[in-house]
C-alpha cells in the first residue's frame, strides 16, 4: 500500500514537473478540434468542404495571434446528415482520439446526437450549421453552443418583415416532419402576432421534387405570400417550378430558411425581390469583405453565414482555451460565456446560459439580375435586427438550466 | 447444405475458438465498434434464418431491427427500466411485428412475398417518422445505457461490450439450434421443394409463420441491444436501405451458412467505417459495385467459397 502511494506521488510529480506551468491543464499538450459536417450530400455546400476550410483559417489565424504553447490539431469527418453516423464517429473521436471539440453538426438530428455524447463524455460541441430551436430548449445541456442561427431568428426576422411590409396573407408550404411543421408553426404566430393572416396551409413528403400540385393549392389561395417552411433542395426546387408556373412575380416567395449558396446555384433570377434573414453576409462591412475573400481564394465561393460562423466559434473556443489556460469543457464554457465575441462575424456576440449566440441578424432582399454590380453581389440590406430583438427571449426557453 | 462429416467434427472447435476470440477481442480492437459488428453479424443473422434456411426473401426487416430499437429506447428512457428489460420489450415487439407481418405476408411467394414485406415496412417508416414520441427525423436521442440488472454500470465500454456479446452468443444458438432441429430440417425441406412438403403432411404455412417470427424476434433483439449500444434509434433504422443492406451482408458473406452472416456484417460495417471518412456518401456506390461483384463472381459468398474450397481440395 505505502509503495503504491509513494509511487503514484513520484508519478504525479514527474508529471506536474514535465507538463509546463502555462499550459498545465491541457491535455496531451494538444487541443483537438473535430469538424463534423456533411461533406457529400445536401448540405455539402452551405457548410461541407467550406467549413472546415474556415476551421482550419481558425486555427492558423489563432496560431499567429497567440502564439500558444499547446499544439492544434483538426480532425474532419463526413456525417452524412445521419445522426447514427455522426453519433459514432463523435463516441469514436471523444473515446480514442481525443478530440476535445466536436464542432459545426449542420442538420438537427445530427447536432442534437452528438450533444448528447459530448455531455456524457463531458467534452464540447460546438454548433454552426443546425438549425432547430430545440438544441437551446428542450435539449439544450451546459457543454453546448448554437452559434449562427435558428429557426426562430429565422422565422422572426423573415416573417415579420414581409407581414409588415404589406404582405398581410401567408399560405405555407411546408416540409411534412418536425423540423417543417416547427418552421411553420413559429412562422405562423409572428405573422399572427403582426397583424398579418394565414390562409392555410400545404405539407408536403420530404424530400419531394414535384411541388405542382401543392403550388397550385398556394396559387389558388389567393396569398399575397407563399411562405417555405422547409430546407435545401426542397425550397430550391419549389423556387424554380413557381418561377415555371408563372406563381411569381404575382406571389412573393418569402423562404424561410435560405442560404447565399441557395441563391447563388438558383440564380437572381428565380429569387429576385425574395426575403431572407441571415446571420452574415460577405458585403456588410470590410471587416466581413476582407474575411470572406481570404476565403474567397482558397473555396472560390463566397462563405455562407454557417462557415462564416463555424471560423467565429472556434476562434472564440480556442481564445478561451489560452485564456482559461485549461481544456476542461466546464472552464472553457465558463471562459466562452463570459467573453463578448468581437469579430468580422459578430459584434459583442454573447453566449447565453442556454447555450444560445446571440448576435446581430439582417434581413436582406435578393437583389434584381441588373442590381447585382458583382460577382456575389446578391442582398440588399434591408435591416439589422439588434440580438436582443433576433432570438427567442431567455423568459421563453423551455431549457432546463435556465431558472425562472 | 449437405452435411460433411469434416465440417461436423471441425465445429465445436471452430466456434469454441471464435468464442475465445470474442472475449479477448475489446482488449485488441475498439469495443464500440466491434459492437456494431456483432449487433449487425446478429441481424444478419437472423435475417438468414429466413431466406438462407426457408428461402425466405423478406425486403422489410429493417422494421424489426428498428421497432425493437424505438421500443427498447422509450422503456429505458421513458419509462426507465433497467437494459435488460428494455431488450427483452424491444423483442418481443418485433417478434409481435413479425407476427402481423408474416400472417399477411407468407399467403404468397417469391416477388409478392418480397414486395409485401417492403409495403409494410414502409408503413412502419412512414409511422416512425410521423408520431410525435419517436423524435421523427431527430430520432430517438439520449437513450441511457443504465445499470444491467439494476447492477451492472454499462456506461463502461467494456461491460456494455460483454452485454452484446452475452446477447449475440445467445441469439447465435437459438438460430444454431433452429437450424440443427427437425424444424430446421423441415425448413430446409420446403425451401427445396414447398409442394413435396405439403404432400408430406407438413403445415407449410404454421413451419413459415414459425419461421418468420422467430426470425423478426433475433432482428428486434439485435436492434434494441444496437440501440443501447449507441444510445440512439433513428430513421436509418427503419429505412428500406437497412433491408437492403442487410441482404448484401448475407449474400456477401454465404447465404445459408451458419457463420457468414457474421462475417458478412463485419466485412460491410468494416469498410463503412473506413470508407466513410474517405468518400462519404459514396459508400453507397462502392457498396453496390461489391454487391454486384459478389453476384457475379462469387455468388456463395466469402464463407460459402471458402467451404466450397476446402471440400474441392478434397479434405473429408
Amino acid at each position: 500500500m505505502q509503495i503504491k502511494k509513494l509511487t503514484t506521488l513520484a508519478c504525479a510529480a514527474a508529471f506536474a514537473a514535465l507538463s509546463g506551468a502555462a499550459n498545465a491543464q491541457i491535455s496531451g499538450n494538444t487541443v483537438k478540434v473535430g469538424v463534423l459536417t456533411d461533406l457529400s450530400g445536401t448540405y455539402s455546400d452551405l457548410a461541407g468542404s467550406g467549413a472546415v476550410l474556415a476551421t482550419q483559417m481558425a486555427i492558423d489565424d489563432f496560431i499567429a495571434e497567440a502564439k500558444p504553447a499547446f499544439k492544434i490539431e483538426m480532425v474532419s469527418a463526413d456525417h452524412q446528415n445521419k445522426a447514427d453516423i455522426a453519433s459514432n464517429k463523435a463516441r469514436e473521436w471523444f473515446e480514442r482520439e481525443g478530440v476535445d471539440a466536436a464542432t459545426e453538426l449542420v442538420t438537427t438530428s445530427t447536432a442534437l446526437a452528438v450533444m448528447k455524447i459530448a455531455k456524457e463524455m463531458n467534452r464540447i460541441a460546438l454548433m454552426s450549421g443546425p438549425a432547430s430551436t430545440p438544441i437551446t430548449n428542450e435539449q439544450c445541456n451546459d457543454v453546448s453552443v448554437h452559434y449562427t442561427y435558428d429557426t426562430y431568428a429565422l422565422a422572426n426576422g423573415t416573417a415579420k418583415a414581409v407581414t409588415k411590409q404589406g404582405g398581410d396573407t401567408w399560405f405555407f408550404l411546408t416540409a411534412d416532419y418536425a423540423f417543417g411543421q416547427a418552421l411553420e408553426r413559429d412562422s405562423s404566430a409572428v405573422v399572427t402576432a403582426n397583424g398579418g393572416k394565414v390562409l392555410g396551409s400545404v405539407r408536403h413528403p420530404f424530400p419531394a421534387s414535384d411541388f405542382s400540385s401543392f403550388l397550385l393549392q398556394a396559387q389558388a389561395s389567393g396569398a399575397k405570400i407563399i411562405g417555405l417552411a422547409n430546407a435545401g433542395a426542397d425550397t430550391t426546387n419549389a423556387i424554380k417550378q413557381a418561377a415555371e408556373f408563372g406563381i411569381t412575380p404575382k406571389q412573393s416567395l418569402a423562404g424561410l430558411l435560405m442560404f447565399i449558396s441557395d441563391v447563388h446555384s438558383l440564380g437572381l433570377k428565380n429569387t429576385q425581390g425574395m426575403y431572407l434573414t441571415t446571420g452574415f453576409y460577405w458585403d456588410l462591412n470590410d471587416d466581413t469583405r476582407t474575411w470572406s475573400k481570404r476565403f474567397f481564394d482558397k473555396q472560390k465561393r463566397m462563405p455562407t453565414m454557417v462557415q462564416a460562423g463555424q471560423y467565429s466559434s472556434v476562434l472564440h473556443y480556442l481564445r478561451a482555451v489560452q485564456a482559461a489556460g485549461s481544456d476542461d469543457s466546464a472552464k472553457v464554457m465558463a471562459q466562452m460565456k463570459k467573453t463578448p465575441i468581437n469579430d468580422f462575424f459578430a459584434k459583442n456576440g454573447q453566449i447565453r446560459e442556454d447555450g444560445r449566440m446571440i448576435h446581430d441578424m439582417y434581413l436582406v432582399q435578393v437583389k434584381k439580375p441588373d442590381e447585382s454590380k458583382y460577382p456575389w453581389d446578391y442582398y440588399h440590406v434591408r435591416q439589422t435586427i439588434p440580438a436582443a430583438e433576433a432570438f427567442q427571449p431567455l423568459s421563453e426557453s423551455r431549457c432546463p438550466l435556465i431558472k425562472k | 447444405m449437405h452435411k460433411n462429416s469434416m465440417f461436423a467434427r471441425a465445429t465445436p472447435y471452430l466456434f469454441g475458438a471464435l468464442f475465445i476470440i470474442g472475449l479477448i477481442a475489446p482488449f485488441a480492437v475498439y469495443p464500440t465498434f466491434l459492437m456494431k459488428i456483432l449487433c449487425f453479424g446478429l441481424f444478419a443473422c437472423a435475417f438468414n434464418l429466413l431466406l438462407g434456411f426457408a428461402g425466405l426473401l423478406s425486403f422489410g426487416h429493417a422494421a424489426f431491427l428498428g421497432t425493437a430499437g424505438y421500443v427498447c429506447g422509450m422503456l429505458v428512457r421513458d419509462v426507465g427500466v433497467t437494459p435488460e428489460v428494455g431488450i427483452i420489450g424491444g423483442t418481443v415487439a418485433a417478434g409481435l411485428l413479425g407476427w402481423v407481418f408474416g400472417v399477411l405476408a407468407i399467403r404468397r411467394t417469391g416477388i409478392y412475398f418480397a414486395m409485401i414485406t417492403l409495403a409494410l415496412s414502409q408503413m412502419v417508416y412512414f409511422l416512425v417518422l410521423q408520431i410525435k414520441a419517436t423524435g421523427g427525423e431527430d430520432g430517438l436521442q439520449g437513450v441511457p445505457r443504465g445499470n444491467l440488472f439494476g447492477i451492472i454500470d454499462l456506461s463502461n465500454n467494456l461491460s456494455m461490450y460483454y452485454l452484446v456479446f452475452a446477447v449475440f452468443c445467445i441469439g447465435f444458438f437459438i438460430i444454431y439450434r433452429t437450424i440443427n432441429s427437425p424444424f430446421g430440417e423441415i425448413l430446409k425441406a420446403i425451401r427445396e421443394n414447398e409442394p413435396r412438403a405439403i404432400s408430406l403432411g407438413y403445415d407449410v404455412a404454421k413451419f413459415k409463420l414459425l419461421a418468420f417470427i422467430i426470425s423478426a424476434s433475433l432482428a428486434g433483439m439485435a436492434g434494441a441491444t444496437k440501440t443501447l449500444v449507441f444510445q440512439l434509434a433513428s430513421l436509418t433504422d427503419v429505412h428500406w436501405h437497412m433491408s437492403g443492406e442487410v441482404v448484401l451482408m448475407t449474400l456477401l458473406g454465404g447465404l445459408g451458412t451458419v457463420l457468414g452472416p457474421l462475417i458478412g456484417a463485419a466485412t460491410v460495417v468494416s469498410l463503412q467505417t473506413q470508407l466513410a471518412d474517405s468518400v462519404g456518401s459514396w459508400v453507397t456506390v462502392i457498396m453496390g459495385v461489391i454487391f454486384v461483384l459478389c453476384v457475379l463472381l462469387f455468388r456463395r459468398g466469402i464463407v460459402g467459397e471458402l467451404q466450397a474450397l476446402i471440400r474441392r481440395a478434397g479434405i473429408r
